[in-house]
């Protein structure tokens, strides 16, 4: 789970990481007010969507008066912005973050991971700032300084030092700079998070050090255990068939092609996917209706496909194995009495009692495309596209 | 032999009395595995499906011997449930449950370098489908009867494809020596190579299915082990060709987020390491078919 800019820095500095001085409004009215209470000469207004790269995409603008504030935020509320990683639907501008502008001195990156080699968490830090971790990477990977961290004892002082001068910092600053990562790490190791980055971490010319970007995610997983943070959650910045299908126990991801999946198992759906891809064919999702596929889920797999104007043949590739294929069938055959679909339909069955599984299909008046295997699936999928 | 479990291997299943612990033992009974009870923190003293219920995991072991568990515990309670077999002194336990934090995983992980190697418990899962050694015993949640008995060692993350590759394997009449499902999580038990190497020494089994998909280290990694230690052959499948950067594709770990995690990075990176690649996931038992044929194993 994502949560916003703001949200992330209110956690930060929680953890005794030291932020701008800044507020989230809704209105411009609201702005301009924020801006005279925050005071100084300058603010930067930041367009709070679930997306990295907005400066590019003119979803942060630098003004010089409140009024200058209040027409940003007017410019920016309501609109979509399209960023190189929200495709190019882009997500809608609902609240925007005002906050007074840092005389920047140095822009560093600051990063905290799962490493999956090692089980750890690694810090990784640039003097980079400013760019993405991937540009670090392929452009100056010699700045990059990594360090694994003991999750059994958590980070101690003299790592965070270790990175601290990695980074060039000079002496009087040291201790700043570690207590931020301390108090990242603090926040990623007590909050069930899984991304912490801060891009860029900022010295001021003032000496000071601040966290002037920041994106947390956390661990779907453990938010039975996190209300504080589920409640950060902002389904407006998700794409809504995919919140509908999280809201019932279902994993899907929306892509750009026009075969929609209904499988059971993550696994199973890539190699679907997949073969659609080499048989000609674009998928339209990824669609996980989980082991058990039973007729509700469904059901409610083929509402959701449904609701995807660009699907134009629904493909059903089940591998049932403590559920049998012919109840996997009566399933089916239910769900398409409550549910009309108008494009073709390709059922492919696999495992347990598939020939009653098939007969069942065979003998209902569903109009189908059955299916033997994988291929033969993909391959009838792509040419009903043709239909 | 198969590797980890065999016919005479003593189970306990741990969240035995709930009602997924005591379906999957039911199914696990009738196919001839050895469960010889269970545990629920609460309820011991209690018979559930003609078998003894204890409260502790250290009880369990001490009273039946047992020395593999597998765990249905709910997310919040399963990594107390794994630390609990492991300092029991189990040797083998599968965590068929799904969604256990990563912070949870990397907790289990940390606490199971306490013990020295031959005291260690071999972990596999959470989020998988167990393992089976056809036509000895299961240790998990797969219909067992799509798996004939044989010579082909599988490991997979995903539980589906792993019936999908038994059943391609089953209609060319191949059978499997023992299958392991590793689960989907990005931090788990047991990694692919864990796996592939118990596959090596292994006499019963002659060849290796590694079927992995994006996001990660390990499949490359097992590869690895394979160019530099391995005698056998091994056939790879990744899943994911299609899957966007950046995006989590049902599995919490089938995530691309660094250089050779994609499934066209892998595949390369396999290959560099003679690992023989099924093209398609349609193509999984013919191309084990053919390795076999091309080394005389058929």
């Amino acid at each position: 789970m994502d949560i916003h800019e703001y949200q992330a820095k209110k956690i930060l500095s929680d953890f005794g990481v030291k932020i701008p001085t800044g507020g989230i409004v809704y209105s411009p009215e609201n702005a301009e007010n924020k801006a005279r209470e925050i005071g100084g000469s300058k603010w930067v207004v930041k367009a709070q969507v679930h997306s990295g790269a907005r400066g590019k995409a003119g979803g942060i603008i630098v003004c010089n008066s409140p009024l200058e504030v209040a027409d940003a935020t007017d410019k920016l509320l309501g609109k979509k912005l399209v960023t190189n990683q929200t495709g190019p639907e882009g997500k809608i501008i609902n609240r925007i973050y005002i906050e007074e502008a840092t005389d920047i001195k140095h822009e560093l990156y600051l990063g905290l991971v799962f490493d999956r080699s090692s089980e750890s968490i690694m810090v990784v830090a640039s003097t980079e700032g400013g760019m993405s971790v991937e540009e670090i990477s392929k452009e100056k990977p010699e700045t990059i300084i990594r360090s694994k961290i003991e999750v059994a004892v958590g980070i101690q002082q003299f790592q965070a030092r270790e990175i601290a001068f990695g980074l060039g910092i000079e002496p009087k600053l040291i201790s700043r700079v570690a207590n931020t990562i301390v108090g990242c790490y603090k926040a990623f190791s007590e909050l069930d998070a899984t991304m912490v980055e801060v891009n860029p971490l900022v010295v001021s010319q003032q000496d000071e050090i601040f966290a002037l970007d920041c994106k947390m995610s956390f661990d779907n997983n453990a938010m039975f255990r996190r209300d504080d943070i589920s409640e950060l959650r902002d389904k407006t910045q998700e794409n809504s068939n995919e919140v509908y299908a999280s809201d019932r126990g279902m994993n899907y991801v929306s892509l750009d092609g026009n075969i929609g999946n209904i499988i059971n198992g993550a696994g199973l759906a890539m190699a679907s996917m997949d073969m659609i891809k080499l048989a000609g064919g674009e998928p339209a999702n990824f669609l996980d209706v989980g082991g058990g596929a039973t007729p509700e889920k469904i059901v409610k797999a083929f509402k959701l496909i449904s609701m995807d104007k660009n699907v134009k043949v629904i493909l059903v590739n089940i591998f049932a194995g403590i559920n049998r294929c012919d109840w996997v069938a009566e399933g089916i055959v239910q769900a398409l009495e409550k549910i009309k679909i108008s494009q073709p339909l390709v059922i492919r069955l696999a495992g347990t009692n598939v020939e009653k599984g098939n007969e069942i299909l065979k003998k209902s008046n569903i109009n189908y495309i059955e299916a033997s295997t994988l291929e033969d699936a993909a391959n009838k999928a792509v040419k009903a596209l043709g239909k | 032999m198969s590797i980890i479990i065999h016919k005479n291997t003593k189970i306990l299943v741990q969240g035995f009395t709930g009602k997924i612990g005591t379906f999957h033992a039911e199914e696990m009974i009738k196919y001839g595995s050895n469960i010889v009870g269970g545990v629920t923190p609460g309820k011991g003293g209690m018979t559930h499906l003609n078998l003894p219920v204890f409260n502790t995991v250290k009880e369990a072991v001490d009273q039946t011997g047992a020395s593999t568990s597998i765990l249905f515990v709910p997310p919040a309670f399963a990594a107390d449930s794994a630390m609990e077999a492991a300092d029991a002194g189990i040797k083998s336990c599968v965590a068929i449950t799904d969604g256990i934090p990563s912070h949870d995983m990397v907790k289990i992980k940390r606490y199971m370098r306490r013990y020295s190697k031959d005291k260690k418990m071999g972990l596999v899962g959470p989020n998988c489908a167990g393992i089976i050694s056809p036509g000895k015993s299961m240790l998990g949640i797969m219909p067992g009867h799509i798996y004939k008995e044989g010579k082909i060692g599988i490991v997979s993350r995903s539980g589906t494809l792993g019936y999908e590759a038994a059943q391609q394997l089953k209609d060319l009449d191949i059978g499997v020596s023992t299958s392991v499902g590793i689960g989907g999580d990005p931090i788990n038990g047991s990694s692919f190579k864990d796996i592939v190497e118990k596959f090596e020494t292994d006499d019963e089994t002659i060849a290796v299915l590694m079927i992995g998909e994006i996001g990660g280290p390990q499949e490359v990694a097992a590869g690895q082990f394979a160019k530099e230690n391995m005698n056998k052959p091994v056939i790879a499948y990744i899943a994911g060709l299609t899957a966007p950067k950046g995006r989590v594709m049902g599995h919490a770990g089938a995530i691309v987020s660094a250089y050779g995690e994609s499934a066209v990075e892998k595949v390369e990176l396999l290959e560099e390491c003679g690992v023989t690649i099924s093209k398609n996931p349609s193509v999984m038992g013919e191309t084990v078919k053919q390795v076999l044929v091309e080394n005389n194993l058929n």
